[in-house]
């Protein structure tokens, strides 16, 4: 693929403050980017080049009379396409939201403009975040930019292969039971996913309520700490954002160090059928790389692990099955007018038949099935309750170790339609679905390719609320790894 | 329509919705207010946009907990919101954030007592509130002929649901519940009530049995009643044509009815189809509640004193009667009122009488409310000062107060004023008496011989000569005395 002309954040904020570039030149040099490969990788849906250039000439001026809104200002950014940007489309890769322009802005997209990010464009991804290779897109598809017959990941595969591609210099994803790990995993980037709470969903169109967050893709683990160190923090308008206060990620990297760190690799992981040999092989490289800059390697036990799929499947459903119950062409989004509607219910059901791709329909189904009268015990009741167990399985396995090991799905990335059952793409998510379900943080940061030079990514997860220790243990993972 | 039973019992619940009265809507920051442009009052969270989130309004929850206190309800230290999922266009997230089986406010008491509204005595009985509990009001629909608009402006805003248990047997019962509850909301101000405004809505549910039959009948729900007469007359009617029919060997069976106000009768709306599947989940976008028993005793402490208990208070401390006591304790502003004017020395059943002839006529007459009032209850009390000292005649009193209320003076300045004090002096008096006397001998010589009605008009003329502020009680004593003295 070539090295890739795009500073990381790290390097673009010191080189807007040295003078070595410009909002401008960043913009460019990212706008280029697209123009010369988005039509091969397709990971953005909307980019506004005029919009963007204009911005950029707004915060070099900034900077020029010293009025420049702090570090970040003009650094481009891409955003997944379900953080509502006042003015930029908001279509969750949905032919239901096809024409939808967002009026307002959600907290985290408040919180970068302050900074003068600049909002370079929208990025492809499963419809609605269902899906776990970006192919269930309602509106085209995203190639890997490692290989272009092969998916990207999903559901925020297009953040990912942006940042894999050279297209964004860092972008912002949403994981709800891996989709950010997953993609980042596959197209060979670092994503983090933060601690339930940590970053306010206000904005993120919702998938599950309880299970979403909003978090970062970078080139490295250094980029993650700052973008993050920006988002997180309680919010007002989210209820179940957390009251701790952002900052303090990227300024205790320096410190960072694995010796006596004891991390933990969970045995139920490694025994799951399927595991492709060169993920266990390259995941076990990385312990050992560990291990011997100091970190003490232990297994633990994460038994719950066959349950947490079905868990997922039942709760993400059912929140996700009244939280798209808003789409139906009264407000706003796709009325359909072709069809003849005898009724008003009648109307709902034509748009959100052709509004809805196959998935969505899908899991709005069961989500439905799950939580109606009779059923409701059996499956979402009980799901809550193997919550539970799967969140004290964690609770447990961290009192034995400070951070967990383990790889982010079975294989790499597959072909494009190899995957052919909806079934066998749920499975996949197996190492990735538990950990939103226990609400704690983890991440995604690359360590080996296969033969063929298919990105693998390491899993690293951390308890609640320790970013901190997760990210150090991540740099200092990727400082002794070296390049790949 | 006959009234007459034959026999049966009615059988009666009403659920009623109550809109809270907040400065802001349940989960978003839009005003929480009647009328206006429609869509005006909106904004991405309660339009249901994609990406927002409700935030909870406290004091939603703080009058909710004030008025399951003030019905005696427990109050349920944990409790939740749960998202009530079905589609309509009224509903911008198609589902509504309310309360399933955590409600904040459980197992209360509306008494009722007394006269009811159509005039037989009540059986003074406590009607069981089931529940209290919060929830989101959904948007408002018009019809236009052939299309419909819905304005947005009172989505989200914070309803009260409260469920009677079905123990009410009688119109009169289910009018005294409606009025009890408003007078109770509007003390605690909770919410004014006003149903042209929507701010309460009543569904009634209606059944009819034996009276030695312990199964329930078939339920009817009547839909359409807006105002707590039209529940009387609707309930009135639906009974009769229940028990009618019932009578005549028909069945019932489970509707939902359409109270049509000007024809005064109910027709079929729907029939009762299987029960609504709301599959009910706790709403993951709220944190549980924990209402410790601090700000449940903080709450309680805030209260006002209800209704029936300052009722009794003013019967039992103030001695006036119950029937005052009733007017007076009406409103909780002319209660007040009432005290602060007994709290300047003012005796109270003076007081009360003024209040319930004078003053409320003349604001019923400016169409005002005791709040707006010219005559503050301070300058009442100084009116009835000026009279128990016999300032002031008592009929004097009567055009000083309606000089107070059109000018908002004080009544010792209008006295001043226009000279209006009394006269009690018997010497001044004597004067006008025998002035009368002597002009009038025809009337003196008719009370001589027995007329006695002739006093009335020498009082007349004394009291026109006096302009009219010759102290009664002495004028009628002195012309008494002049009157025998000269006889024979």
């Amino acid at each position: 693929m070539g090295a890739l002309p795009l500073p990381t954040l790290d390097q673009a904020v010191s080189a807007l403050r040295d003078g070595a570039t410009s909002s401008r030149e960043l913009c460019e040099s990212v706008l280029g980017r697209i123009d010369t490969v988005d039509s091969r990788i397709g990971a953005y849906l909307y980019v506004d080049r005029e919009e963007v250039l204009a911005d950029a000439a707004a915060a070099d001026r900034r900077r020029a009379d010293g009025s420049q809104l702090g570090p970040f200002d003009g650094i481009p950014i891409a955003v997944k396409d379900n953080m509502a940007v006042r003015g930029q489309p908001l279509t969750c890769a949905s032919r239901i939201l096809k024409d939808f322009v967002s009026p307002y802005d959600a907290t985290v997209i408040e919180r970068l403009r302050s900074q003068g990010f600049i909002f370079l464009g929208r990025t492809n991804m499963d419809e609605f975040a269902m899906g776990s290779s970006n192919e269930n897109s309602g509106l085209q598809a995203t190639s890997n930019p490692h290989d272009s017959s092969r998916v990207p990941g999903g559901s925020s595969g297009g953040s990912a292969a942006a940042v894999a591609g050279g297209e964004a210099i860092v972008a912002l994803g949403s994981d709800t039971g891996g989709s950010i790990r997953l993609p980042a995993s596959f197209c060979g980037v670092v994503g983090v996913k933060p601690t339930y709470g940590r970053v306010s969903r206000y904005g993120l169109v919702a998938f599950a309520s309880s299970l979403d967050q909003i978090g970062p893709l970078t080139r490295t683990v250094r980029d993650s700490a700052l973008m993050l160190d920006i988002i997180s923090g309680r919010d007002p308008r989210d209820s179940t954002s957390l009251p701790e206060p952002a900052g303090g990620c990227a300024s205790c990297l320096s410190a960072a160090s694995v010796n006596g760190m004891r991390c933990g690799m969970p045995r139920e992981y490694f025994e799951v059928e399927g595991l492709d040999p060169s993920v266990r092989e390259c995941v076990e490289n990385a312990a050992r790389q560990l291990e011997a800059e100091g970190a003490e390697i232990v297994e633990v036990s994460l038994p719950m692990l066959k349950y947490a799929i079905a868990a997922y499947y039942i709760i993400a459903t059912a929140e996700a099955s009244a939280n798209l119950a808003r789409f139906d062409g009264v407000r706003y989004g796709l009325r359909d007018s072709e069809g003849e509607a005898e009724s008003l219910l009648a109307q709902y059901r034509l748009s959100r038949a052709r509004g809805f791709g196959d998935e969505v329909k899908r899991r709005i189904i069961l989500g439905t099935y799950v939580l109606s009268s009779g059923y409701y015990d059996a499956y979402y009741l009980r799901a809550q309750k193997v919550r539970t167990l799967i969140r004290k399985d964690f609770e447990h396995a961290f009192t034995e170790c400070d951070v967990i090991l383990s790889p982010v799905s079975p294989e790499p990335a597959y072909k494009k339609g190899e995957l052919a059952t909806p079934l066998r793409m749920y499975l996949a998510d197996i190492y990735t679905i538990s950990v939103n379900l226990a609400g704690i943080c983890g991440l995604s940061v690359p360590c080996g390719a296969t033969e063929s030079g298919l990105p693998i990514g390491l899993q690293m997860l951390a308890p609640a609320l320790h970013e901190k220790r997760l990210l150090q243990a991540a740099a200092t993972y990727e400082a002794i790894r070296g390049d790949l | 329509m006959t009234g007459a039973l034959h026999g049966y019992e009615a059988i009666i619940g009403l659920e009623v919705h109550i809109q809270v009265r907040t400065s802001t809507k349940l989960f978003c920051g839009c005003p929480n207010r009647f009328g206006g442009e429609p869509n005006t009052r909106v904004c991405p969270v309660c339009m249901g946009y994609p990406g927002v989130l409700p935030v909870l309004n406290r004091e939603a929850v703080r009058k909710t907990l004030g008025a399951g206190l003030m019905c005696d309800c427990t109050i349920n230290t944990y409790s939740k919101f749960d998202r009530k999922n079905y589609f309509y266009p009224d509903m911008p997230k198609n589902y509504q954030i309310s309360q399933y089986d955590l409600p904040f406010c459980r197992g209360g008491t509306m008494p009722v007592s007394g006269v009811g509204l159509s005039g037989g005595e009540m059986q003074s009985k406590g009607i069981g509130i089931t529940r209290i509990h919060l929830e989101e009001d959904v948007a408002k629909s018009t019809h236009f002929g052939s299309y419909s608009g819905i304005d947005f402006n009172r989505a989200g805003i914070p309803l009260m649901e409260i469920v009677s248990e079905p123990d009410m047997r009688t119109p009169d019962e289910a009018y005294a519940y409606l009025t009890g509850l408003k007078q109770i909301m509007q003390y605690a101000e909770i919410s004014d009530c006003d149903m042209e405004k929507g701010q309460l809505r009543c569904d009634v549910n209606v059944s009819v049995r034996p009276v030695d039959q312990t199964a329930f009948g078939e339920k009817i729900e009547i839909k359409n009643l807006n105002s707590f007469r039209a529940v009387h007359r609707a309930l009135e009617y639906e009974i009769d044509r229940q028990i009618s029919d019932l009578r005549e060997g028909a069945s019932l069976r489970q509707e939902t009815r359409r109270w049509d106000d000007a024809l005064g009768m109910t027709a079929v709306m729907r029939v009762k189809e299987s029960a609504h599947d709301y599959r009910y989940f706790p709403e993951p976008d709220l944190m549980p509640l924990e209402i410790g028993t601090d700000w449940r005793n903080e709450i309680q402490d805030s209260l006002p004193e209800r209704p029936g208990v300052r009722r009794d208070r003013f019967v039992a401390h103030y001695r006036i009667t119950p029937y005052d006591a009733d007017v007076l304790t009406q409103d909780k502003l002319l209660a007040d009122y009432f005290e602060r004017a007994v709290a300047k020395g003012a005796t109270p059943k003076t007081v009360a009488n003024w209040m319930q002839t004078e003053l409320l006529r003349e604001l019923s007459d400016s169409a005002q409310g005791i709040a707006e009032s010219p005559v503050a209850p301070e300058a009442l009390a100084e009116l009835v000062a000026l009279i128990e000292d016999k300032t002031i005649s008592g009929k004097i009193a009567k055009d000083v107060f309606h000089i107070m209320f059109a000018t908002g003076k004080a009544p010792s300045v209008i006295v001043e004023e226009k000279g209006l004090k009394q006269v009690s002096d018997d010497a001044e008096i004597g004067v006008f008496v025998d002035r009368a006397l002597a002009e009038n001998p025809a009337v003196v010589e008719d009370y001589r011989t027995g007329n006695k009605k002739s006093l009335q008009f020498l009082m007349g003329q004394v009291m026109k000569f006096s302009r009219g502020k010759a102290n009664p009680q002495s004028a009628n004593r002195l012309l008494k005395e002049r009157l025998e003295a000269s006889e024979g």
